[in-house]
């Protein structure tokens, strides 16, 4: 009975955000309303039983993801206002697509059932008495490995692809020259100039 | 009232639906756009953590983890894409964007 109450209230709330993410008239309170709505699909994963999941979409969304967005929102003089124009022209068409889709997903998840002959073909059955943590861990590393090399993999490329597009090399900017430093010489470093008097240099 | 996996596969569609509609929405912003790519990447990953509770089996919850990771890949990228093309252009209205002519 709990347990439903919460559902309902995790569910209702981060509808609710995901509505305020597309509709929210600031980019900042958009993405502040993507963190609640992450917070709360965490709530969900955790009514699921995946309590690894759920503090990983918290770290990982609402302490990576969310503050990159906030971030490059703050740091980009943008006119949002004028991008908001003609929003009211897509509404008609953006709502009989969404409501197409909406009716598709309706009538496939409608009467689900989860079928005998499915739950004899499991490829990792939830073991009894282990922490979700340690058993997702143990098929993780192990029947899973090569995916989680794989997703590593994913990670490094976008990390080195993030840093390629926007590092820049400034012009005008002293760097230190270790080479150039080190060959310096006192024949071309000093220079002897003999001045006579009453005239400068 | 017992909750079940429609439930949640309700939730997560209508979480889908509200990203389909947020990306006709704001045609014109690519930030919100991105965002609602996040939304779309956090409804599938609400209907794989139900499918792998539900069916006992923890393939669901590795997926999950993957997209994750491909999510936040996607951000990372499309941010930086987003500040270089800023800095040169020094707008982002999505119209914009057609130096490929393609």
């Amino acid at each position: 009975m709990v347990a439903a109450l919460f559902f309902y209230l995790f569910s209702a709330i981060a509808v609710a955000s995901a509505v305020m993410v597309i509709s929210a008239r600031n980019p900042v309170h958009s993405v502040l309303f993507l963190i609640l709505c992450f917070f709360n699909a965490a709530g969900l994963f955790v009514l699921l039983g995946a309590e690894f999941l759920a503090m990983i979409l918290v770290v990982v969304y609402v302490g990576a993801v969310a503050v990159l967005f906030l971030f490059v929102v703050m740091m980009l003089d943008v006119d949002f206002v004028e991008l908001r124009q003609g929003m009211l022209n897509y509404l008609p068409i953006g709502g009989v697509i969404g409501l197409i889709v909406l009716v598709e997903l309706a009538l496939a998840v409608g009467g689900w059932v989860i079928s005998p002959g499915s739950l004899k073909s499991r490829v990792a059955p939830l073991p009894e008495g282990v922490t979700n943590t340690e058993a997702l861990g143990r098929v993780l590393y192990t029947d899973f490995f090569f995916y989680f090399q794989a997703a590593g993999l994913v990670l490094l490329v976008a990390m080195v692809g993030a840093i390629v597009l926007t590092l820049r090399h400034k012009e005008g900017v002293k760097r230190q020259n270790i080479s150039v430093q080190v060959a310096r010489t006192p024949a071309t470093a000093v220079e002897v100039i003999k001045v006579k008097p009453g005239q400068g240099i | 009232m017992e909750i079940g996996l429609s439930q949640y596969l309700t939730v997560a569609a209508i979480i889908f639906t509200v990203g389909i509609f947020g990306i006709f929405l704001n045609r014109k912003n690519v930030i919100v756009i991105l965002m609602s790519v996040e939304l779309i990447l956090l409804s599938v990953n609400i209907n794989l953590v139900a499918f792998s509770t539900f069916l006992g089996d923890l393939v669901g919850q590795v997926f999950a983890l993957l997209v994750l990771t491909v999510a936040a890949g996607e951000a990372a990228i499309g941010l930086a894409i987003l500040v270089t093309y800023f800095r040169n252009r020094g707008t982002i209205a999505v119209e914009d964007i057609n130096l490929m002519k393609g």
